[in-house]
């Protein structure tokens, strides 16, 4: 091939944009694009008209209109005179309020039933597999639905508790479960009581730097500092020291029967409660597959070879298997995270008042401004879910095999 | 031998001893596997405990269970304030729990007919082993079945079917030359064919026709089906689309498909659930309408696609840069390259995961029933529920739902357990 040939080649003709793979993938997005624009306009132009046709218009001032409907369960002031707006952030803190729960008690009810079903007892082992078939088998609708329900039927209801021989007692006096929900004691914060949260946080702070001065003296100096007995003094007295000089700034008001129901402490609806219930013991199951395949990814000759180098079990648990395990763990945990935020969107079938049931349902009825107000529902779920998979990245590449 | 001439030298094997009785048969393995330890003794009694008292509460209200009554109150007069179940609802709704309340009830043979027939088409795709000739009832059934469930003229179906069959002898018959030309003249020729056939079809629309079953009226399980069904088989090929465009070069198809799978996967179906019943149908041109099933499978399909495009875009990660390299040295364009290389065996890898993804479809289509479509848990909620005849009979409805789910998702999930050792073609 000599270079007049190249020459040739290279010069530009038409039909290079379809033939020539250089060029040929210009083509393609070129039309790729134009379809785009083309599609979207399309759709604009109908949304338009249609909006036109029924005499609407985009506008968000609903937001500022008082709501008029009532939420029961609201970690906030509201009321029915609060605005639309008051409403949604009401069910934004409810959501977060849930999913908070839920991934607590799932990764409670996870961990133990995957490190159940590896138990080399057998009957435990197939009692967690009999849990996680049935539980991740079944639409978790449905369980939100059989549990309410059953916290319904179960449960005795307030007036129970009444009279000289109660069918139902409190917990302790202090704990109520109800039908109607949980009633459990609030914490009343009185003068003082910043100063005992300053000093709880400080030493969990001294904890942590504690900790990491023993870690310090053991890499420089060699010397194995005594750490579990000292972190707990050091989390618990100066706390416990301070509330007493203090006078027990921090007070409990316990929930008391009035009448035919409760009154006082914190009640926590029945929806809420069967929702999160629910939401945790479903998400449960996946995450104890995921545990489980976590910790049968680790090679048995890890924990061979750390044993062989003299190591005691709980160090070759937290030095040599946890780490390991935890790489395959965490990923997949925090996307069930991210779903059971997703999935606490069911809460409409409970009536419980989340994001889904405040701006997507009743405001969504009330105004009728359903594209408004479905956007921002979507925007708020992208938002929590991106800002989850960014952590989760940054994290990923932190853990990532740094030899590759 | 010196050995022949010692006399303290054995000369036959000794029968091996039978070990002693704690160390065999069934005592060996409860002392290993319940009683091995303190903690596990106490594991085992807590267990049996526990299995204890749910067989106490659950079986005589299991065996207490009244299957003939017409209404729950008859139930608990049967009853007599024993405890037991009360099945009688499922015997008496069992069509509105599998039809819905409005499916003619002189048409169930349809769907039934629908539903068998689906088995048929179903085996040669999930059993490799079958004769590859009963692939072509499968590529046909999707058109039978509309005609099943749907009813009207059979040439609606006839039709649709030729226009894709046209398509597909185009697509082969230009192939040789580009691939871009041959399925823009496939679409050209289908899309003619079924113009005429519109026209053809319309004059006869008496030809073998059913009684017409509008979509409203589709409800029960049925609808679960269907729309699971549906929306699995059109998200496989639009998933693996968009994995495809993820992990292209081409930086505008690349962004589209990302944008498009973060945002599905970002939302809960929920809201796009919304979308379907009250937006979407604003983006269509003035006047038409199109049915809420169609616009809800819009949707489902545009979800699960987003997830299986994350699960295949996961198995073309797993393959090493080699086996592109490869193609692309003995000359394979980007389609054979994909084609005969790089999908075979990223899919292999993310069968599980496609598996599990649309399990978890067919779990979700009882979103539905939030906006107030009348599946299988919306028919329970609703209609069965609400009446007087049957208001309070949670237990039985949705014990009876959670079993049809339970034997249809996990008879599916050890299929794809099955199927992964079948492919396991690398390490035996």
């Amino acid at each position: 091939m000599n270079t007049s040939d190249l020459a040739r080649r290279d010069k530009f003709q038409f039909s290079m944009l379809l033939n020539d793979k250089r060029y040929r993938s210009y083509t393609f997005q070129f039309f790729a694009l134009f379809i785009l624009i083309c599609a979207m306009a399309y759709l604009g132009k109908n949304l338009l008209e249609n909006l036109a046709a029924a005499g609407l218009n985009i506008s968000y001032s609903f937001l500022g209109e008082p709501s008029g409907y009532d939420i029961n369960q609201r970690l906030i002031e509201y009321n029915s005179q609060s605005t639309h707006l008051r409403a949604s952030i009401v069910g934004v803190l409810n959501t977060l309020l849930v999913a908070f729960l839920g991934c607590i008690a799932a990764t409670f009810f996870g961990v133990t039933a995957g490190i159940l079903r590896l138990s080399n007892n057998w009957i435990v082992a197939k009692l967690m597999m009999i849990y996680v078939e049935i539980f991740r088998n079944v639409p978790v609708l449905i369980w939100i639905l059989i549990i309410h329900s059953v916290f319904l039927a179960f449960l005795p209801q307030p007036k129970a508790f009444r009279g000289e021989n109660p069918e139902a007692t409190m917990l302790w006096d202090a704990f109520a479960f109800t039908g109607r929900g949980f009633y459990i004691p609030k914490p009343v914060f009185n003068d003082g009581s910043l100063i005992v949260i300053i000093t709880f946080i400080l030493s969990i702070i001294g904890v942590f730097a504690f900790r990491y001065y023993a870690r310090q003296k053991l890499y420089s100096e060699g010397k194995l500092l005594e750490t579990r007995w000292t972190s707990v003094g050091i989390f618990f007295i100066p706390t416990i020291l301070i509330y007493f000089a203090l006078g027990n700034p921090i007070a409990l008001e316990y929930p008391e029967l009035k009448g035919f129901n409760f009154k006082g402490g914190i009640h926590a609806r029945g929806s809420l409660i069967s929702l999160w219930f629910a939401l945790s013991i479903y998400t449960g199951a996946f995450i104890a597959e995921v545990v489980r395949a976590g910790i049968q990814s680790v090679d048995n000759g890890q924990s061979e070879a750390a044993g062989a180098l003299g190591m005691r079990p709980n160090f070759i648990m937290n030095l040599v298997i946890l780490p390991q395990a935890l790489r395959v763990i965490i990923p997949p945990l925090i996307s069930f995270y991210l779903n059971i935020t997703k999935n606490s969107s069911l809460a409409l079938a409970v009536g419980y008042m989340d994001i889904t049931g405040t701006l997507g349902g009743i405001t969504l009825n009330q105004t009728g401004r359903a594209i408004e107000a479905v956007l921002l529902l979507m925007l708020f779920y992208l938002v929590i879910s991106l800002s989850i998979s960014a952590i989760m990245n940054v994290y990923n590449r932190s853990i990532m095999l740094k030899e590759r | 031998m010196s050995g022949e001439s010692n006399s303290f030298v054995r000369k036959e094997m000794i029968s091996e001893r039978i070990p002693p009785a704690a160390e065999r048969g069934l005592f060996k393995w409860v002392r290993e596997n319940l009683f091995s330890s303190v903690f596990n003794t106490i594991m085992t009694f807590v267990s049996l405990w526990f299995i204890y008292s749910i067989v106490v509460a659950a079986a005589p209200w299991f065996l207490n269970g009244i299957w003939d009554a017409k209404t729950i109150r008859e139930c608990y007069d049967l009853l007599d304030g024993k405890s037991g179940a009360c099945f009688a609802v499922l015997n008496e709704r069992f069509p509105q729990l599998i039809y819905g309340f409005k499916y003619p009830s002189s048409e169930y043979w349809r769907p039934n007919l629908a539903s068998i027939l689906l088995l048929f088409a179903l085996a040669p795709i999930l059993f490799r082993k079958l004769p590859r000739r009963l692939l072509a009832f499968s590529a046909v059934y999707p058109f039978l079945a509309f005609w099943l469930i749907w009813g009207g003229s059979i040439l609606t179906s006839v039709s649709a079917f030729l226009g894709c069959v046209i398509a597909i002898v185009c697509y082969r018959r230009f192939s040789s030359r580009s691939f871009a030309i041959a399925v823009l003249i496939s679409l050209i020729a289908a899309n003619v064919w079924w113009i005429i056939g519109g026209y053809i079809v319309d004059l006869n629309d008496s030809v073998l026709a059913l009684k017409d079953v509008p979509s409203r009226d589709l409800g029960g399980f049925m609808l679960n089906l269907l729309l699971g069904t549906i929306a699995v088989c059109l998200s496989i090929p639009l998933g693996i689309a968009l994995a495809l465009g993820r992990q292209s070069g081409m930086p505008i198809i690349k962004w589209i498909c990302v944008f498009f799978i973060e945002f599905i996967r970002g939302v809960p179906l929920i809201t796009l659930l919304f979308v379907a019943n009250v937006i979407l149908a604003f983006f269509f041109p003035p006047g038409t309408s199109l049915d809420l099933i169609l616009r809800v499978l819009i949707m489902m399909t545009f979800f699960n696609a987003a997830y299986i495009a994350e699960v295949v875009r996961g198995g073309l990660a797993a393959l090493s840069k080699g086996q592109y390299e490869a193609a692309d040295s003995i000359g394979l364009d980007y389609t054979q390259s994909m084609r005969f290389i790089i999908l075979p065996q990223a899919l292999k890898i993310s069968i599980p995961g496609i598996v599990n993804v649309s399990v978890g479809m067919l779990k979700d289509t009882t979103l539905v029933s939030i906006i107030s479509m009348f599946d299988l848990v919306g028919m329970i909620r609703g209609p069965i529920l609400s009446s007087t005849d049957w208001n309070g009979v949670y237990w039985e409805l949705f014990g009876a739902a959670a079993a049809i789910f339970f034997v249809i998702c996990f008879s599916v999930s050890k299929y794809s357990q099955w199927l992964e050792r079948q492919l396991e073609t690398d390490r035996r």
